[in-house]
């Protein structure tokens, strides 16, 4: 039965984060020094070989996304940590920015050093101000020390817009521009900031990287699910006994994080739904909770991982009223860029407000089915695309729900 | 070369060609509302999507490059539930008044609409019902009918360099505006309506004042009386149906009668006497040591862009007045007298490819003759409107000649309408007056085409003239900020506010693209070709005018009625 494995919480609670030297103790920064005594392209193969795919959602091959950024000729590359942590109920890059520093800017090091960087931003969420404290600290010990030799890396704060969490919207933010997303092609990694070839991972997915280096890719690959190697880290919230955090490998299953690490449901209660992903995760009933918690696996439930926050539901959640404040949640989130997305989510969230105060009839769910597909293939960015997932999903797997408001 | 597959048909197009590109080679038209072709992917309307397959997503034809082995569809079930979702989104908060609207009938989304068979919207229609902005005497906004393109502002922003328009608010709330203002007159908006052509729709106008017209007819102590400019003939033509530039000029002046003017004259006429004032200008302050470079000043929008973000620049501005203007002061002083008319009935409409024209018509300076000197200013576009109004069949209207005094021209009038025809008119000139000999071939044609700056020198008697022509304002601001940093070696600067000139100014027929821009200026080229007198001092009306009012160019008459001066801060005084 499935058991947590830390990797990217290896240090947790072991460490001193605002001590460099604890870090240092604890083996850290071997791995860039290894990363550099094995050469730019055999570094990049082994990180392709661990296949860790990223931890932000898209969960795009790593070393296959360095590999574009390394190819690219420019006099100037950058690398961008993604720390905006957008996503509501999600505190995992803030739990591994708090308790070791150190191991993200060693992976940031290390990406810089195979795609011939020397500046990395990391972009962090505005509501931690507390972090950013940390990360600057982190940053002057590891400059005192030497340890990051011409990289430089500077902390950047967010505004609090939830799409500034999608790459391109968070390279136009970092330029000073609207934090609206980009269309790709061309893909940061070969025009990126300033138009030129960015990296752009996730605070998880560097995290990962100085283990990887050290232990070697083959090692990593071996762990979880094959095609979704390595570990994850989740976040339980909502109506479970253990609202806590924890690290698994990547196939133990749904099941699991319900009810092994979350302790079950709480006061007794059955189980109804879980969201996995953040806002825009789908709602997957009982009958799909042996599915593993791996990208493609998820994919094939039509759920995704996104941020692996997990928000459970009892049997007393009404889901249409759930799915209404979340379709308000993203018309206000909506950048307002692209058509389907401006319009589409605001229309999403009228409909479902009908539909919750009882004013609806099933043209209106029809309508809604329509739309939501529409978007999940028309938009322009993820936000958009995945908006219309929990309003799909609980029209699919919760009929009862809808059939109990209609007019 | 790249190969792919469209809708089955297999193509080989450029590498870096996109969906929308590669599928035209085959015949395909995919549709399109945010995308422009002479500016930057916008990729937000979403109404291009197509399957590419591989691809869960559907992508955006206007963006999309294409790739080797790439297989399109652009019409599958999928794709066009899609494009009608999103137009039937767009419409969902669009105002639902066609018939009123400036742009009924030629409106890309109102196409849209109706290609796609769109008819029970199932979204509710919500309008925003935010404020219209007529705030300037040129154009108006209606944000509600925006969708968001973002057109106007690369227009505004990238074409003009004024940045007047920005977006404000996210998601559903997010809005054009004006900026650094609550509307267009407190922005640093210079009223040239290139922002007209960019829009797709009805969001931005040119103040319309047909009903002032038809209203000034209607009173018989009115003697109306018109104007047409250079740049006007070419494109009335595509306002009924015509082919760019085949309206026979004395065609147009029988249509001009038909709508119901008392008398028929040409700004083509002022714009030869520009060239005797501000060419005389010209030579003076190259013998003199006046501020140099010479700036022409007959594009209104230029001359408040340089009010507005060149103030320090206006003393190098001619202080020749628009040929608009130098018109509109004699027709009320010399035509008036000439015809024996008391000029305060004559109402004096002029008929412009701009709409900055009107803002210039409204300045309290412009009323030398002791009247408003112009009343009424129309564009190309509403002069289409009186004309389809007025139901009249140009293929069958014979022609009708101009009224005297001021209705002859040569062909240095005619191209005042491309940018670089002030300064090839003005060399024409020029050149012979200070050299003494005549000109063996008048065709001056490095000044020509629509590239953003060109630049010449001509040899006078062994002085050689460096000049420079720029069409729109961004490229305007470049020479500007040579002239500031003192670095300029030109003598004469030629500026239009537009891309290429007044034939693409903003009272013309809606222009999408510059192809349409460089057919016009070709017609310009055509029609001076045709012209018997090709110099504006050989035209026998201006000869007149010396003899018997003006005297003699820069005289005490001139300054009087044709010289004008500047201000900074220009749209305070409204
Ligand atoms: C609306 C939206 C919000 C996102 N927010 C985040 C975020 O907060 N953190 C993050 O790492 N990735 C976020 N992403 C995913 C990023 O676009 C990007 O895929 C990721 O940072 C790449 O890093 P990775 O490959 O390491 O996952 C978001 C995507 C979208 C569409
Ligand atoms: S025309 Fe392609 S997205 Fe608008």
């Amino acid at each position: 039965m499935a058991e947590e494995m830390r990797i990217v919480l290896r240090n947790y609670g072991k460490i001193d984060p605002l001590k460099i030297e604890d870090y240092l103790a604890q083996g850290g920064y071997k791995a860039l020094e290894k990363a550099r005594s094995m050469g730019q392209a055999a570094l990049i193969d082994d990180v392709k070989k661990s296949n860790l795919r990223g931890r932000g959602g898209a969960g795009f091959n790593c070393g296959m996304k360095w590999s574009f950024a390394a190819s690219a000729t420019a006099d100037q590359k950058y690398v961008i940590c993604n720390a905006d942590e957008g996503e509501p109920g999600t505190y995992k890059d803030r739990l591994i920015m708090e308790n070791d520093p150190q191991s993200l800017l060693e992976g940031m090091a290390i990406c810089a050093y195979a795609i011939g960087a020397n500046q990395g931003y990391i972009y962090c969420r505005g509501e931690y101000p507390q972090v950013i404290e940390i990360l600057n600290q982190a940053i002057d010990q590891a400059k005192a020390q030497g340890l990051l030799g011409d990289f430089d890396i500077e902390v950047r704060s967010g505004a609090g817009a939830y799409v500034c969490g999608e790459e391109t919207a968070l390279i136009e933010s970092i330029e000073g521009s609207r934090g609206e997303p980009r269309f790709k092609p061309p893909f940061p990694p070969v025009q990126g900031l300033w138009a030129k070839p960015t990296i752009v991972n996730n605070v998880e997915t560097f995290a990962n990287i100085p283990v990887i280096v050290d232990k070697g890719g083959a090692w990593y690959a071996d762990i979880g699910n094959p095609a979704y190697p390595g570990t994850k880290v989740f976040t339980l919230t909502g109506d479970v006994n253990n609202r806590t955090f924890f690290e698994v490998p990547t196939d133990t299953t749904i099941r699991a994080l319900v009810f092994k690490f979350g302790g079950g449901i709480r006061g007794g209660k059955k189980f109804k739904a879980v969201q996995i992903g953040g806002t825009s995760g789908a709602f997957i009933p009982e009958s799909l909770l042996d599915t593993q918690v791996a990208f493609d696996a998820m994919s094939a439930i039509g759920a995704t991982l996104g941020s692996g926050a997990t928000f459970v539901l009892d049997e007393t959640r009404d889901l249409v009223d759930v799915s209404t404040r979340i379709a308000k949640f993203f018309e206000h989130e909506s950048c307002g860029k692209c058509a389907p997305c401006r319009e589409g989510t605001a229309r999403m969230h009228e409909l479902m407000k009908k539909l919750n105060e009882g004013k609806g009839s099933s043209k209106d769910v029809a309508l809604l089915e329509k739309l939501g597909r529409v978007m999940s293939y028309s938009c322009l960015c993820g936000l958009g695309q995945a908006a219309p997932a929990p309003v799909l999903t609980t029209i699919k797997h919760f009929p009862a729900d809808y059939n109990a408001k209609l007019m | 070369m790249v190969n792919l597959t469209v809708d089955g048909i297999k193509i080989s197009v450029p590498e870096g060609s996109t969906i929308l590109q590669a599928a035209k080679e085959v015949g395909v038209s995919i549709p399109t509302l945010c995308y422009h072709p002479d500016q930057a992917v916008k990729a937000n309307c979403r109404v291009c999507v197509c399957e590419v397959e591989g691809n869960r997503l559907l992508q955006a034809a206007c963006a999309m490059p294409v790739f080797e082995g790439m297989t399109v569809k652009t019409r599958t079930p999928k794709v066009l539930e899609a494009r009608r979702t999103i137009l039937e989104l767009i419409l969902a908060n669009h105002p639902q008044d066609c018939l009123n609207c400036i742009r009924n009938g030629n409106c890309e989304l109102q196409s849209l609409a109706e290609e796609f068979a769109i008819r029970d919207n199932p979204f509710e229609n919500k309008v925003r019902g935010l404020p219209k902005d007529f705030s300037t005497p040129a154009l108006f906004r209606d944000p509600d009918k925006c969708v968001l393109c973002r057109r106007c502002i690369e227009a505004c922003s990238v074409i003009q360099s004024v940045n007047a328009l920005g977006l404000e608010g996210r998601g559903v709330h997010s809005m054009v505006v004006p900026t650094l203002g609550k509307d267009l007159l407190e922005s640093p908006c210079i009223m040239c309506g290139q922002c007209i052509h960019a829009c797709p729709v009805g969001a931005i106008g040119e103040n319309e004042q047909i009903d002032e017209f038809l209203a000034a007819l209607a009173d018989p102590n009115k003697i109306v009386v018109t104007q047409i400019a250079p740049a006007v003939r070419v494109a009335i033509a595509e306002e009924i149906g015509m082919t760019t530039g085949d309206m026979p000029m004395n065609v147009f002046v029988q249509g001009l009668r038909q709508i119901g003017f008392d008398y028929v004259l040409h700004t083509n006429f002022t714009a030869d006497l520009t060239i005797m004032e501000e060419g005389n200008e010209l030579l003076k302050r190259l013998k003199e040591g006046g501020t140099l470079p010479m700036f022409t000043s007959c594009s209104p929008g230029w001359i408040n862009f340089c009010e507005t973000f060149y103030p320090d620049l206006t003393n190098n501005l001619s202080t020749c007045k628009s040929p608009q203007q130098m018109f509109g002061s004699l027709v009320k002083t010399y035509w008036a007298d000439k015809m024996g008319i008391d000029p305060a009935n004559i109402y004096s409409v002029s008929i412009m490819p701009c709409v900055a024209k009107k803002f210039e018509a409204a300045r309290p300076e412009m009323c030398s003759s002791g009247y408003r000197d112009v009343d009424l200013v129309l564009t190309t576009r509403e002069i289409g409107r009186l004309f389809r109004m007025s139901g009249l069949d140009f293929n069958k209207l014979p022609g009708a000649d101009f009224d005297p005094w001021m209705g002859k021209y040569t062909g240095a009038a005619v191209i005042f309408g491309a940018s670089g025809g002030v300064m090839e008119a003005a060399l024409r000139t020029v050149y012979e007056v200070v050299t003494g000999n005549t000109l063996e071939d008048v065709n001056f044609t490095v000044t020509r085409g629509i590239t953003g700056i060109k630049e010449a020198e001509v040899d006078l008697n062994g002085t050689v003239v460096k000049v420079a022509i720029a069409n729109g304002l961004a490229n305007a601001r470049k020479l500007m900020d040579q002239v500031r940093a003192g670095e300029s070696p030109y003598h004469f600067i030629e500026i239009m506010a537009c891309p290429g000139g007044c034939i693409g100014g903003g009272g013309q027929p809606i222009t999408k693209a510059n192809v349409k821009r460089v057919e016009r200026i070709d017609a310009i080229y055509v029609e001076d070709e045709a012209c018997e007198m090709r110099k504006s001092h050989i035209n026998p009306e201006v000869t007149a005018i010396y003899e018997d009012f003006l005297h003699e160019p820069l005289g005490h008459k001139s300054h009087e009625l044709l010289h004008t001066h500047y201000h900074n801060a220009n749209k305070k005084f409204l």
